[in-house]
Order: C-alpha cells, then sequence, then structure tokens
C-alpha cells in the first residue's frame, strides 16, 4: 500500500464505528426497503419478480391523495413553524430579560421532544369534543380531528424546535450589520431584507426541512387523534404493514416508505446547494 | 461640517460613561479620541453616529441639533472595530450598499463601488466576499462603504485595533491621506496613543466620561495638561524633587516648574527621552537593563538612592551604553510637570 494510500485509509480510520452504525441502522434497511418496494409478488408459492408496480400502484389513487395530504401538512406545519418559531425566538433573543430568554429556551428543549400518544392525549383533553375548553366555551365539536387540528398539534412541537434550531442562527448576526445598514441609511426592513434574512438563510431552510421531515413522518399522534379522518401516509404504510383492512400490500407500503424518502431527498436537494453556499458568509 | 458635543451626559445603570462632555470638532479637522477602556470615547462616537442617545445634552452637526434624529438619517459614515461587512454580499456590492437603499440605478452604484474601491487601493477586489479579504482589505473596504454616500462626517470607531501592527501603520497612513484628500470632518476613537498622535490635527483626552486635555498631538504630548493626561500619554519617570518658588530640583539641576506645585516634596514628571545618560567611570548611576528598538533603546538606569528611571538613547549609542555601565544622569532644560509626591520623603533624585 502506498503512503498516500495508507494515509487515506489512516484518515478513515476514527470514523468507521460511525460508518458501522450508519450502515446497520440506516443502509441496510434502505437497501431492504428499496428491494421490497421493487418486488413484485408472485403467485402462491411461486417466487416474485423485480419490477416498478409497486411503486407505480403507490403514485395512484387512492395512496396519491395520502402521499399529497402528507406533503401538504408537512409544508403548511414547516412553513408556519418556521417563520412562527423565528419571530419568537427573535423576540426572545432580543428582550432585556434574561430570565425569559432561560425559560423559554429551556422550555423549547422540553416541548420540541414531545410527541406520540400523550401529545395527542393533552390536545383531546383541551379541545377533543369533550375536551375541557371545548366544553368550557360550548365550542363545537370536531375542532381537531381534521387537517388543520393535526397541524395545529404538531406546531406544538415543532415551533420549539424552530426556535432551537434558529436561536444560535440569530444570536450569530452581529450588531455592527444592523448599525452599518443604519449608517448607510436602510431601514430596519431594508437590513433585514438584503442582510439579515440572506444571512439567516442557512439555519432557516435547515429549520424547515426539519420541520417538515418531523411531521411527515409522524405517525403516532395522528393515529391516535384523527385515526384515519385525515389521510396521511403512515398510516397507510402502517396499515398496509400490520395487514389492517389490507392484506398483501406490504410491497405497496414499502414503495409508498421510498417515495417518502424520495421526497425528503427532494427537499434536501434544495437545501444543501443553498446552505453550502451562504454557509461560507459566516465562517 | 463642524460636530459639536454639548454637556453630553450618558448613564448605564450605576456606571457614568459620559460626564458632561463638551467638545467641538472643526470643518475638515481629523479628531482623536483617546483614552483608558471605559473612559465613554465610543459611547461619544456612538452617540453622534445616533447609535445611542444621551440621557442629557446634545450632539450638533453643523450646528444643527441631531441628537433625536435617527441613524439612518444622519449623514454619517462609519468604520466599525471589527470587521462589520455584509457577508452575503460582495466588495462592491458592500460599498454600494448605501446607494442600492437609495435605489440608484445599478450602473451609476457599480462606478461609484469602484471608484471608491480605488480609492482605497483595492481596485480588483470587486467581486470578492468579506471571507476572501485579509482583515485590513476588509477594513479598505469599510472605509470605502462609509464614504460611499460622501457623508458630512466620518467617524472611526478603533478601525486598526484588530490589525496587525504593520498593516495598522499603512493603513492608518491611508486613512489620513484621505481624510485629507477629501477634506471631511472625521472623528477616530483610539485607546492607541501612537495612533491618535500620529494622524489627528488634534487629540482629546478622556477619563471617566469628561475631557481632560484637548490639544495639537505635540502639546498633548509635550504639556500635558493633567498628570493623567502625562502618565496616559506616553511614558513617564516618577522622580523625586524638591520645590523652591517657581522651580524644582531634581537631578542637581533647578527646573522650572510648568503649573502650581502641590508642595515643597513632589514627584518630577520627566519623559525618558527627556533624561539625559552620559558615560562615567565614577558616576553615581549603573544601567541595569537595555532594549534595543531600531531607532532608540530604552535604558532602566539605577540612581545612586537605588530608585530607577528610565532613558531613551539613540540606537546607536544601544552598544556603548549596554548594562553594567556605570553612568551620569541629567535631565534636558525645560518646564516639567510636578504632582504630589507618591515615593515617601526621598530627597531630590541625583546620580
Amino acid at each position: 500500500m502506498t503512503s498516500a494510500r495508507f494515509t487515506r485509509v489512516k484518515g478513515w480510520a476514527p470514523a468507521s464505528p460511525l460508518l458501522l452504525v450508519v450502515a446497520v441502522a440506516f443502509g441496510i434497511p434502505a437497501v431492504m426497503l428499496a428491494l421490497g418496494a421493487f418486488t413484485v409478488p408472485g403467485a402462491p408459492g411461486e417466487p416474485g419478480t423485480y419490477g416498478l408496480d409497486n411503486v407505480a400502484a403507490s403514485l395512484r389513487e387512492p395512496y396519491l391523495t395520502k402521499l399529497l395530504t402528507s406533503i401538504e401538512l408537512s409544508a403548511v406545519v414547516a412553513v408556519a413553524g418556521a417563520l412562527t418559531g423565528t419571530l419568537l425566538a427573535h423576540a426572545v433573543l432580543t428582550s432585556r430579560s434574561a430570565a425569559l430568554r432561560e425559560s423559554v429556551l429551556s422550555a423549547s428543549g422540553v416541548l420540541a421532544n414531545f410527541g406520540g400518544v400523550p401529545l395527542a392525549f393533552i390536545w383531546i383533553a383541551t379541545l377533543g369534543n369533550s375536551g375541557l375548553v371545548t366544553t368550557s366555551f360550548g365550542l363545537g365539536p370536531g375542532l381537531l380531528y381534521n387537517f388543520w387540528g393535526l397541524a395545529l398539534v404538531y406546531l406544538y412541537f415543532s415551533i420549539p424546535l424552530m426556535v432551537l434550531v434558529i436561536a444560535p442562527a440569530l444570536e450569530g448576526l452581529r450588531p455592527q450589520w444592523r448599525e452599518a445598514a443604519q449608517g448607510s441609511g436602510a431601514s430596519v426592513w431594508q437590513f433585514w431584507r438584503h442582510v439579515g434574512l440572506p444571512v439567516l438563510t442557512p439555519a432557516l431552510l435547515g429549520g424547515v426541512v426539519l420541520l417538515f421531515g418531523g411531521s411527515f413522518a409522524a405517525y403516532a399522534t395522528a393515529a391516535a387523534m384523527v385515526g384515519a379522518s385525515v389521510p396521511l401516509v403512515t398510516m397507510q404504510i402502517a396499515d398496509a404493514l400490520t395487514g389492517n383492512v389490507l392484506v398483501g400490500f406490504e410491497n405497496v407500503a414499502l414503495a409508498l416508505s421510498l417515495d417518502m424518502i424520495v421526497v425528503a431527498m427532494l427537499v434536501m436537494a434544495v437545501y444543501l446547494p443553498l446552505q453550502r453556499r451562504s454557509s461560507r458568509w459566516l465562517r | 461640517m463642524t460636530v459639536e458635543f454639548r454637556a453630553l451626559r450618558r448613564t448605564y445603570g450605576a456606571t457614568t460613561a459620559l460626564d458632561g462632555l463638551d467638545l467641538t470638532v472643526a470643518q475638515g479637522e481629523l479628531i482623536a479620541l483617546l483614552g483608558p477602556s471605559g473612559c465613554g470615547k465610543t459611547t461619544a462616537l456612538r452617540c453622534v453616529a445616533g447609535f445611542e442617545t444621551p440621557d442629557s445634552g446634545a450632539v450638533l452637526i453643523d450646528g444643527k441639533d441631531v441628537t433625536r434624529v435617527p441613524a439612518n438619517r444622519r449623514d454619517a459614515g462609519m468604520v466599525f472595530q471589527s470587521y462589520s461587512l455584509f457577508p452575503n454580499l460582495n466588495a462592491r456590492d458592500n460599498v454600494a450598499f448605501g446607494l442600492r437603499v437609495r435605489r440608484r440605478p445599478t450602473a451609476e452604484r457599480h462606478a461609484r463601488a469602484a471608484e471608491l474601491l480605488a480609492l482605497v487601493g483595492l481596485p480588483d477586489h470587486g467581486d470578492r466576499f468579506p471571507h476572501q479579504l485579509s482583515g485590513g482589505q476588509q477594513q479598505r473596504v469599510a472605509l470605502a462603504r462609509a464614504l460611499a454616500l460622501q457623508p458630512r462626517v466620518l467617524l472611526l470607531d478603533e478601525p486598526l485595533s484588530a490589525l496587525d501592527a504593520k498593516v495598522r501603520v499603512t493603513l492608518r497612513e491611508e486613512i489620513r491621506r484621505l481624510q485629507l484628500e477629501l477634506g471631511i470632518t472625521t472623528v477616530f476613537v483610539t485607546h492607541d496613543q501612537e495612533e491618535a498622535l500620529s494622524v489627528a490635527d488634534r487629540v482629546a483626552v478622556l477619563r471617566a466620561g469628561r475631557l481632560e486635555q484637548v490639544g495639537a498631538p505635540a502639546e498633548i504630548y509635550d504639556r500635558p495638561a493633567t498628570p493623567f493626561v502625562a502618565e496616559f500619554v506616553g511614558t513617564m519617570n516618577h522622580v523625586p524633587g524638591r520645590v523652591t518658588g517657581d522651580r524644582v530640583e531634581v537631578f542637581g539641576r533647578s527646573l522650572p516648574v510648568d503649573g502650581t506645585a502641590p508642595g515643597e516634596l513632589v514627584d518630577v514628571l520627566i519623559r525618558p527621552e527627556a533624561v539625559l545618560v552620559t558615560p562615567a567611570e565614577d558616576g553615581g548611576a549603573l544601567i541595569l537593563a537595555s532594549s534595543f528598538r531600531g531607532s532608540t533603546a530604552r535604558l532602566r538606569v539605577q540612581l545612586a538612592d537605588q530608585s530607577e528611571v528610565l532613558a531613551d538613547v539613540p540606537g546607536h549609542d544601544a552598544v556603548r551604553l549596554a548594562p553594567g555601565l556605570r553612568v551620569e544622569v541629567g535631565v534636558v532644560e525645560r518646564p516639567v510637570l510636578v504632582t504630589a509626591r507618591t515615593s515617601g520623603d526621598q530627597e531630590p533624585a541625583v546620580a
């Protein structure tokens, strides 16, 4: 082995445990998923063949509606969560109260990790048909059990997550940039338009991608709260894999999972080049 | 345009940053605000820029009170201490930023940016982003940006402090050249006395939010108005002396006292370059150490009474006046400042 090659191999050596974990926890399942998605089951007792039938089926009704609803819900939550989280983080970081800042950031750390059935329960207990707020204020039933109700519940963990993601970036905005802009005659809006927002773009996009991914992959909260009343791809996959209602559609479920990976990759394909370009500015 | 600080006062909680600052900067003048950290010099500058509002007092530009005018309408260009270029814009767009927010045509913006980049010595750097420029180049671009709108006043907030020594000297000369060329009224904040003395028409020394002395660099250095100024600007020896009438006896000589003596036994403030060192086999003083500085050498000399003084001698004498050599110490005949004795009841220094 040449010394340059040896050095290269030696350089990778410390990363080998990580690479192993990634291969086992992500690589192998991904490969198996892809193989399953392209496998068309044969007749009983006969081996399956490779083909695009499952993928094609996953992009037709009734699956397409579920995929699109998941994308729509995730996009709404990502955009609304990113906007609200950014505004909240900015308000907190620019406030003069250190206690407010500390408490909001700590609470965000907890709430960003709050999800699943407990999250569904607190919202059902609050705004469900027999929820405390619903009954106390005489609000009508069904407030929560629809697309917008689910979006609201997802925002409950998405907004704190955005606060955590964007806070360091907001702190990285140097006061001198704002003052230099003012000194050049810029208004507050002009500073944000020409400097602040472009500099924050990587963090904002990163937050949007993270929020999108979190909502896109969420299952338990929706399953516990809305069941089948909001058609989501994750619940369709669960139904197909567990044989609930659907039997023999396991490979279509894998194809739907593959669709989800493709959607996530498309989102990353938009994010990464922008992130790479703008991250140079903050070196 | 003139800039006037009129009885400016600014406090932060229990800390008083400006305590009634009065100062006028003349048209086309470069004035340096000099002082130690926390003396209020940056606060004063930020009051002119509009980034700070004084608790009382006023800032006047060309006779007009601008104390409450927002920063973006003050017509003052500012260069900051740390690199404040917009990281997402290249050098050309940084310089043209002010014109862009004023919606000037692209061609005009680019032409003006090119002109200013050439003026600061970076004609070929327009396409470079801040992270592709050195510290000195970034400050040049920041200077060009501050000048882009042809402001009435240029404000420099320690613009050289983050740069290495050589670049600092070059850039301060560039700043002075530009300031004279454009004739722009300039306030330059620095804690570096050499910087202040070398570029300014006048130096204003601040202490605890108050003006200690304002004057031409040579006046500040040679005739400091207060012991604080004498100590802060340059190096000063404290040599025991005895006052008789309006003269003080030190190093066996009688020198005129500059100002009023606080008593009979005093400390005489003498610059190292005013101390004369002559080799003498039977001299009462001994050279303890020598620090060569190129054009000069600084000697640490022990006097007969075991006290020490610093003396600056020409560099070419550094070999002759080596540590261990016995010498006689004298002083240049000129008026000297005296302060209350801090070194006990010693007799006047002799060597």
